[in-house]
């Protein structure tokens, strides 16, 4: 099923782009798997998915842990802390 | 009355603030680009779309939890110079320790709840970063739960 990804702050700038139609894997389950397997994708995904912990995540635009499960989604958003006010 | 606002140009905290009426108690904060260790510029990012909706949810909570009579969030995002207004909010009650700890809630949980990202800018190529969370904004937050 095609989801769209979208990337902010310096998780965009080292992904290279801001959003992208992925047909994401059945096995895929969380998203934590999701962004072990986006790192395979390019050198500026592995920089940006490098290391999970500094990692937030939105399904359909709300905030979810990265244990949350995938299915179902259509945007999916990865992005550091948020640092608005 | 319930306004959230999400704006590209200058926020006018006064025009706000008398934007709330005249209720018995009408409380507000302002928060203002700081010129840090030399910044020069600040870029706010958000996630449209999801931006509005956190901020109406949050604005939504603050009403069922103290009883309002206006409320208001603005919330500036691109690129601002130290010392103009980045966000303003504010709540207008009949009494003042609605008011007061409505505003406060609205301030500290926004900085937890809605997706905005800082970049500063202190001159030359390089000297551009992005902002990084602090622990006391996640314990202000948590506050109100």
């Amino acid at each position: 099923m095609p989801v769209q990804i979208l990337y902010f702050a310096w998780v965009r700038e080292l992904v290279g782009v801001g959003m992208e139609r992925i047909d994401l894997p059945g096995e895929i389950a969380t998203i934590a798997e999701l962004i072990g397997w986006l790192a395979a994708r390019s050198e500026g995904h592995a920089a940006a998915m490098a290391d999970p912990a500094r990692l937030r995540a939105a399904i359909d635009q709300r905030f979810v842990s990265l244990d949350a499960p995938v299915a179902g989604a259509r945007e999916i958003a990865l992005f550091p802390p948020v640092t608005g006010g | 009355m319930i306004v959230v606002r999400v704006q590209p140009g200058p926020l006018d905290p006064a025009a706000e603030l008398a934007a709330l009426g005249a209720s018995g108690a009408v409380a507000s904060f302002t928060g203002h680009v700081r010129a840090d260790d030399g910044v020069r510029l600040l870029e706010l990012e958000h996630y449209p779309g999801m931006t509005e909706r956190a901020l109406e949810e949050l604005a939504a909570a603050a009403a069922e939890r103290w009883p309002l009579s206006a409320l208001r969030i603005v919330h500036r995002v691109g690129a601002m110079q130290p010392g103009e207004a980045i966000v303003f909010v504010g709540a207008a009650s009949d009494h003042r320790a609605a008011a007061l700890e409505a505003t406060a809630y609205l301030i500290d949980r926004l900085k937890t709840d809605a997706p905005f990202w800082k970049r500063e800018s202190r001159g030359g190529p390089d000297a551009a970063s992005w902002v990084e969370r602090r622990a006391a904004d996640d314990e202000a937050a948590t506050r109100w739960d």
